[in-house]
């Protein structure tokens, strides 16, 4: 069997802090983390690989220093990495990456094995879109199964597979086809401490790093900003509300003094708290 | 690939121009995607209409929901509601292939009425029917599509205006489909407020087929298992809701915000950190990548107030802060704030509200 992760390196979110003037991310020192969403999808693709036997393959499309977090992957004990690397990926909307990453799993596809299986986290933590998923999938023509809690069984014979889908009010349990798209849900599963052997393997393996062309990208203006149709016009910091909050200090009875001071301010609240505590 | 887009990264100026490509400038309309679950449509749907409603007066153009479904009455009585929430006209592919929700039936319904009715707008719900369903489409066709926007709006060219926090600070952004037609913009639930709901007979609803049949599905549910009652959480309907973050300093701590939440009858709530953390259930998580509430009286403690926080509880119609920094943002919005360590108001507060709200329980179990 044949797994291709698509992950991604993203700025670790707690740690970012935005210039207070010039409304700009301070980047600098901020850590770089895999998208916590992939590890799940990492993490299940090797117990499907246990399982079955194969290879489990990641890729991202990132800057040179991505390299970073595809060695953090090899030390899981994935087989191969592959870093997509070129100026003209910047500033991809999800159309365009969508794009650069099909392109690139077609690649893999030709050079490796056609994938079985291709997975993606639900969302990362810095676009949090959800979309580049469906989108990967629709481009390669690959059914897509978003939101997966659980792979029920897989038939590599018969070329099925059984899954329970998170859907609005319940759980769907579908039945679909090989070769498939899957974004899994978190909480799914729980990374495993790679091996010694995986950690040192990460540590001296070459990757395979590959620029637009080497990708086999044809038209390079699908690519990047370029390729993007969404444009971001202004960046702007919230306005902050007409007036700020009224601040109040409140002695020796501080409990009873908030009450006050708020039912005095709402005076509607106090009917509206009474017949929630009422239970209705 | 128009020519405005060419521009290079670097400058960006000359990309934000408007060039509609002429095939493309007799898309008209907006759009709402009315999402339902076996005959169930998502309150979503109703908010989204109140807010393409505005659009749709501004641009001067229609507003039409999209409804796709099995052939049943239930789905006929989606396209009547969606009627008495404000739409003009009615799209309606109904066929009993889509009586489940499946990614491949469903975009082909949905690209097909988009390229046989070409819409400027398309709205969905921010929902995992909506996320695995808006993906789809905009590939399919090739167009942009902006997802969780807290705010939309027209500019004076007619280009829907979508805006989005920002990754990683307290920022927005205001993001523009300008040369690619439909502009898609997803919406979660909650963020806009529900219209008035006015009786009406349907109007004119336009019917298209979807022309699949079952063997051209290669994706086939087996079960669907509805969500027990109990485990669902009502956190986005509920009237009042506390919540706690990172400023109470410990799990244990955050069982202050349960015990002042069952005083009041509330549902509770956190912020990011304490679910990454492990201390509170993702369901409970508040903000951007979590729930979006709209309660009448929303109490945050130990919360900076960062944007996605922020625009998770911008809805609530009255904020109550606790937090030890005077500088804290969330007295930035929130409407009244006490300057004080959290967990040592909480137990006090709780204490004083149930004193003064018990007296009715009482009642009511003599009576
Ligand atoms: C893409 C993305 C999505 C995100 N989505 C969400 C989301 O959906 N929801 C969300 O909440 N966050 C989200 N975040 C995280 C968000 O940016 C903030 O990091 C987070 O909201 C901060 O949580 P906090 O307020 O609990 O912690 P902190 O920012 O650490 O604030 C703790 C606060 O507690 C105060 N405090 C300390 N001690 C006490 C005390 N004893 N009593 C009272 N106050 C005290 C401090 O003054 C401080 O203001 C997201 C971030 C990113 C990048």
């Amino acid at each position: 069997m044949h797994i291709v992760v698509c992950m991604k390196q993203v700025p670790d979110s707690a740690q970012i802090r935005v210039h207070p003037v010039t409304n700009t991310i301070m980047r600098q020192g901020v850590p770089t983390i895999i998208n916590p969403y992939d590890l799940f999808a990492i993490e299940e693709a090797l117990r499907l690989r246990d399982t079955f036997g194969g290879e489990v393959t990641v890729l991202t499309m990132g800057p040179p220093s991505a390299e970073d977090s595809l060695r953090k992957a090899l030390s899981f004990g994935v087989d191969r990495a592959v870093l997509l690397t070129d100026r003209f990926f910047a500033g991809a909307d999800t159309l365009a990456t969508t794009y650069a990453l099909a392109t690139a799993l077609r690649k893999i596809g030709a050079e490796f094995g056609p994938p079985d299986i291709v997975f993606t986290g639900k969302q990362t933590i810095d676009g949090d879109t959800a979309q580049v998923g469906p989108g990967v999938a629709k481009r390669l023509g690959l059914i897509q199964l978003t939101y997966v809690s659980r792979i029920n069984s897989v038939d590599t014979d018969k070329r099925l597979i059984e899954v329970e889908r998170r859907a609005e009010g319940g759980v769907q349990q579908l039945q679909s086809r090989l070769p498939c798209l899957i974004t899994i849900l978190e909480g799914v599963n729980e990374i495993r401490v790679g091996s010694l052997m995986d950690a040192l393997k990460a540590a001296r393996a070459t990757l395979i790093k590959w620029s637009a062309q080497d990708a086999g990208v044809e038209d390079i203006t699908k690519c990047g900003l370029r390729g993007s149709p969404t444009i971001v016009k202004k960046v702007f910091a919230p306005q902050p509300r007409a007036q700020k909050a009224e601040l109040i200090e409140l002695g020796d009875n501080p409990g009873d003094a908030l009450i006050d001071a708020l039912f005095q301010r709402q005076p509607k609240l106090e009917g509206e708290l009474e017949k929630l505590a009422r239970g209705y | 690939m128009s020519d405005a887009t060419k521009a290079p990264a670097a400058s960006g100026r000359a990309a934000t121009k408007k060039a509609l490509p002429e095939h493309l400038k007799s898309y008209k309309h907006v759009w709402v995607f009315v999402e339902q679950e076996r005959g169930q449509a998502h309150p979503v749907s109703w908010e989204l209409l109140g807010a393409g409603r505005v659009l749709a007066d501004k641009l001067g153009v229609d507003l039409a929901a999209v409804v796709v479904g099995a052939k049943n009455e239930q789905t006929q009585n989606v396209v009547h509601e969606a009627f008495c929430y404000g739409a003009d006209l009615a799209y309606l592919v109904a066929d009993d292939l889509l009586k489940d929700y499946r990614n491949e039936s469903y975009t082909k319904a949905l690209t097909d009425l988009v390229n046989a009715y070409k819409p400027e707008i398309l709205l969905l719900g921010a929902t995992t029917l909506g996320r695995d369903l808006a993906g789809s489409v905009a590939t399919t066709l090739l167009t942009g599509l902006t997802a969780d926007c807290t705010e939309l709006d027209v500019d004076a060219e007619g280009s829907l205006a979508a805006t989005r926090p920002t990754f990683g600070g307290s920022l927005l952004c205001t993001i523009f489909t300008l040369n690619y037609r439909p502009q898609m913009a997803t919406v979660r639930p909650r963020v806009m407020p529900m219209p008035e709901r006015v009786e009406k007979l349907v109007g004119r609803v336009i019917e298209h087929p979807l022309g699949l049949v079952e063997d051209d599905i290669v994706t086939k549910v087996l079960a669907f298992l509805p969500d027990r009652e109990s485990s669902k959480s009502n956190l986005a309907f509920a009237d009042v809701v506390v919540a706690g973050g990172l400023g109470l300093g410990s799990p244990e701590n955050f069982q202050l915000i349960r015990q002042l939440a069952s005083v009041l009858g509330a549902e509770y709530g956190c912020s990011r950190p304490l679910v990454q953390k492990g201390w509170v259930s993702s369901d409970r998580q508040i903000g951007q990548t979590g729930k979006t509430i709209r309660p009448k009286l929303y109490i945050a403690a130990g919360i900076s107030g960062a944007i996605q926080h922020r625009v998770g509880v911008e809805g609530a119609d009255y904020i109550l802060a606790i937090n030890t920094d005077k500088n804290a943002p969330i007295f930035d919005f929130a409407h009244l704030g006490v300057i004080s360590d959290a967990v040592r108001l909480l137990p006090s507060l709780t204490e004083a509200f149930s004193k003064r709200l018990s007296p009715h329980q009482r009642d009511r179990l003599a009576s």
